[in-house]
């Protein structure tokens, strides 16, 4: 079971397709079900977009993840856009800036177990999400 | 890596092959929205059966494909999402409102026919 790092350099609009396809191999190679491997490209394919979308580049990092006897994968998506001011409204239902995204990061949260975000004016976003195997 | 459009009779079916990029899916829209003229095409299928993620810019996309085509004055049906494309896309909160949708190919022809149909003059009654 590989243990390493998948990082995906994100810059265009073909790398979100390139997140979302080795995070869907990660989640595979983990023994995630279907349903569960729909999910994860959906919330990698919207993380990755944002950054396109807020920051035009950034990184996108895999890795598996254990606790106790539970294995999942975690994503990272990290820019050093401009930051998001108000992460509460950031984070309400269908809120959203940009006219490209209906559902921004509050769909990311319900797609996975666990969503953390960290960001500041002037210092980029790292939003870390979480999808444990069952 | 362009979709293929084929023209069949008064439809054109455009079936998706490979994950596409948000480039693919905007010049599959233009391209639909532009040809639906040049063929004077009735109906439209796009077939998704391929694509295991459809993310809010899929969605938003051929969901202004099918409004715009309606303005052409054709309709569109999308055939094909799979059964974990579309769990993604409730738990996101993803709708194709105003879209019609279809199981596959097959069941999407059977729908513009019909839908599509010129109401044929009542038969002519016969006596005796």
């Amino acid at each position: 079971m590989p243990s390493q790092k998948t990082t995906v350099p994100v810059n265009a609009d073909i790398d979100i397709v390139t997140a979302r396809q080795k995070g869907r191999e990660l989640a595979r190679d983990l023994g995630f079900t279907s349903t569960d491997l729909a999910l994860i490209a959906t919330a990698i394919s919207e993380l990755a977009r944002n950054i396109i979308l807020y920051a035009n580049t950034g990184e996108i990092v895999l890795s598996v993840v254990e606790n106790g006897t539970r294995r999942g994968l975690k994503v990272v998506a990290r820019d050093d856009g401009p930051g998001i001011p108000d992460i509460e409204r950031a984070l309400e239902e269908g809120f959203s800036t940009s006219r490209s995204l209906g559902l921004g990061l509050s769909g990311v949260r319900r797609l996975m177990d666990e969503f953390d975000i960290v960001s500041e004016v002037g210092n980029g976003t790292t939003v870390t999400v979480k999808k444990w195997r069952l | 890596m362009q979709v293929p459009i084929l023209k069949q009779r008064d439809y054109l079916i455009a079936s998706i092959q490979a994950a596409l990029t948000d480039a693919d899916l905007l010049q599959l829209r233009d391209a639909l929205v532009s040809q639906v003229g040049t063929y004077r095409s009735r109906g439209v299928i796009v077939d998704v059966t391929a694509l295991d993620v459809m993310d809010s810019f899929a969605v938003r996309t051929l969901r202004d494909l099918a409004h715009m085509i309606r303005l052409r004055g054709a309709e569109t049906v999308i055939v094909g999402i799979q059964p974990e494309v579309s769990f993604a896309m409730v738990q996101l909160g993803l709708t194709l409102e105003g879209v019609s949708t279809a199981l596959d190919l097959e069941e999407g022809l059977a729908y513009l026919d019909k839908k599509l149909r010129i109401t044929a003059p009542p038969p002519v009654k016969r006596r005796g």
